[in-house]
């Protein structure tokens, strides 16, 4: 039995009546790529906010490598990574200062900034690169960088919040692969999407509609549990009965 | 520490490195200097001036009665004692004294021929002459209606001394001016849009996961922009010094404390209006219609607050470039010390600390 790396128990968030996430509660394990799916308004966001520690719930509990949601949430920032829908790396800064800065932020030493930020980019394979401005560099390879950036630090868990967005099927079936191969290594991935392809690639997925979470399991299960063919009539099925429009 | 001063370290590079900030910041100084070398000319009204009657004679009685009359002057207090001048110029609402000597009439009567002193407040060039035409005008008026009956024309020399500036320069009193607005556009338009470019990018939530404390994020933001400033203000006294040769009469240390001050509260204006805002442009627009507009219009330095109607007056008060404008030509041209502005120096502090109160308010609903 591996261990469990988030925990939440009925974790809800209200904005004044009404009530973004509603008692929310699930599991994942150590390593395993979790997917957070739901339709635009459905709570994705609101969720994943608290478990970042960038939103304090209104009630239930949660727990985050081990660490309190309400009390420690600074060692929790410590010890996850972030990389958000819209693209988070500096466009007017270089490669390479894009990581010293985000290493620093971490509080890495000088020589880790060093080693490491050498290391990424020969393992990204951007040394005729990393003095260019990231503004520059297709979006394809942003995106790249901006997942490396989000591991710099060594995270336990790292959170994606629809980080495909926007970017052709070939370019983000690349990025899977950076995604394997970090959790490959221990690292806990929490994803969140639109693309019900990239929900076949997750171990387990929840689904949200009006801010409760409708389903929880492996793709197959979830397949045979509807009757459906693929997670799009999986989706569809459950999204059909949602009250919020965005 | 150390991760404060990689973000200070990045803010830097962000600011140098954008072809238009640096514009902004380094061209627009130079180039406001040289433009506002044209100075305005306006009507005074109302001006507080201060009346030393040695003479305490017909004549003179019957001149200050005409002053009194005019809608120019208002005449603040009359003193017999010339020693008091100096220190109502230091208080700084006098803008001129009139004097009339020991025998003001008897000279006029016998030798036919008198003279009065004036004492203007040239640190504002335009004001001082105007006031010093004003009252050339109503001492010939009154010189006309004595004639009228005299065999021997009378005549009363008006003796002018300009204090502070001696050669009427106009660059006096817009060097603080400019200092005023450049400061206030560079702290607060610089900061609010590169807090808000942040938002807009999707970078401030990364920084809001990362272990780096949020105020430490506005704070680190603020900093660069502080020295940027400094800066500035350390190029405008450069170029005001040898090119306009304009020298500084004060203390050059008081005037940077007092910069510094000035950029504070401004940087404090650009934090909370990009916790408020969401968008580059809205942030812009705030900044340039909210902030730099009431700068030009109420800091005194283009339009004189003395001819406004008193609820723009009232309004003026709000505006921290009036008091930091204020500061400056104490300092700079008038050469007085901390004791003659400590009053401004408060005001702004206190504003400083109340925008500050209301950030900190603001950034920790946003978060919640």
């Amino acid at each position: 039995m591996k261990e469990t790396v988030i925990k939440t128990e009925k974790l809800t968030k209200k904005f004044g009546n009404f009530i973004a996430a509603n008692a929310v509660s699930f599991e994942v394990k150590k390593g395993e790529i979790f997917g957070f799916l739901g339709a635009n308004g459905a709570g994705k966001t609101t969720a994943m906010r608290m478990l970042c520690g960038l939103s304090t719930p209104t009630s239930g509990k949660a727990q985050i490598v081990g660490y309190d949601i309400y009390k420690q949430t600074n060692l929790i920032k410590k010890n996850i990574g972030y990389m958000s829908q819209k693209f988070s790396l500096y466009e007017d800064l270089t490669v390479v200062e894009n990581i010293r800065f985000f290493a620093g932020i971490y509080g890495l030493s000088n020589q880790d900034i060093k080693d490491k930020s050498a290391h990424l980019i020969e393992t990204l394979g951007m040394q005729n690169e990393s003095k260019k401005r990231v503004g520059t560099l297709p979006p394809g390879w942003k995106q790249k960088i901006s997942f490396s950036v989000a591991l710099l630090h060594e995270p336990k868990i790292v959170f994606l919040d629809e980080p495909t967005g926007g970017v052709d099927p070939l370019v983000r079936r690349q990025f899977w692969d950076l995604i394997y191969a970090a959790a490959d290594k221990g690292i806990t991935i929490f994803i969140s999407t639109h693309y019900m392809d990239e929900a076949e690639y997750c171990n387990r997925i929840s689904i949200m509609v009006d801010g409760s979470i409708k389903a929880l399991d492996t793709p197959v299960h979830l397949k045979h549990q509807f009757n459906a063919k693929n997670m799009d009539e999986v989706f569809y099925e459950l999204a059909r009965g949602a009250k919020r429009r965005e | 520490m150390k991760q404060f001063l990689s973000f200070v370290k990045k803010e830097f590079l962000h600011a140098l490195r954008d072809r238009k900030t640096l514009l902004i910041l380094f061209g627009l100084p130079i180039v406001q200097i040289l433009i506002f070398g044209f100075a305005l000319t306006n009507e005074v009204k109302n001006s507080k001036i201060i009346i030393v009657d040695q003479a305490q004679d017909m004549a003179s009685q019957q001149l200050i009665t005409k002053i009194e009359a005019s809608r120019y002057f208002e005449i603040e207090k009359e003193i017999v004692n010339p020693k008091a001048i100096e220190a109502a110029f230091k208080e700084g609402k006098i803008k001129m004294a009139v004097i009339f000597p020991d025998n003001f009439n008897h000279d006029l009567l016998h030798q036919n021929k008198s003279a009065i002193q004036l004492i203007c407040d040239a640190s504002d060039p335009n004001i001082a002459n105007t006031l010093s035409n004003y009252i050339a005008a109503i001492v010939g008026d009154y010189q006309t209606e004595l004639n009228q009956n005299a065999a021997l024309p009378y005549q009363i020399i008006p003796e002018t001394r300009m204090l502070y500036n001696p050669q009427l320069k106009g660059v006096h009193n817009f060097v603080p001016g400019v200092m005023a607005l450049v400061l206030m556009l560079v702290c607060v338009m610089m900061t609010a849009i590169s807090i808000v470019r942040e938002k807009e990018f999707g970078t401030m939530e990364v920084l809001l996961v990362s272990p780096f404390k949020p105020m430490l994020v506005i704070v680190s933001k603020a900093i660069p922009y502080l020295i940027l400033s400094l800066v500035n203000v350390a190029s405008i006294l450069l170029l005001s010094v040898f090119v306009l040769e304009l020298p500084i009469n004060g203390s050059v240390l008081l005037l940077f404390a007092e910069s510094t001050l000035f950029i504070i509260t401004c940087l404090s204006i650009g934090i909370l209006i990009s916790i408020r805002v969401a968008s580059q442009q809205i942030a812009m627009l705030i900044s340039m219609m909210g902030m730099l507009l009431p700068t030009l219009l109420f800091s005194g330095f283009m339009f004189p607050i003395e001819n406004m109607p008193w609820p723009l007056q009232i309004l003026s008060n709000i505006v921290p470039a009036k008091w930091f404008y204020i500061i400056v030509k104490s300092v700079m041209i008038k050469g007085l010390g901390f004791q003659a502005i400590w009053k401004e120096t408060l005001i702004l502090s206190g504003m400083s600390a109340f925008l500050i109160l209301v950030s900190l308010k603001n950034f920790k609903i946003r978060l919640a």
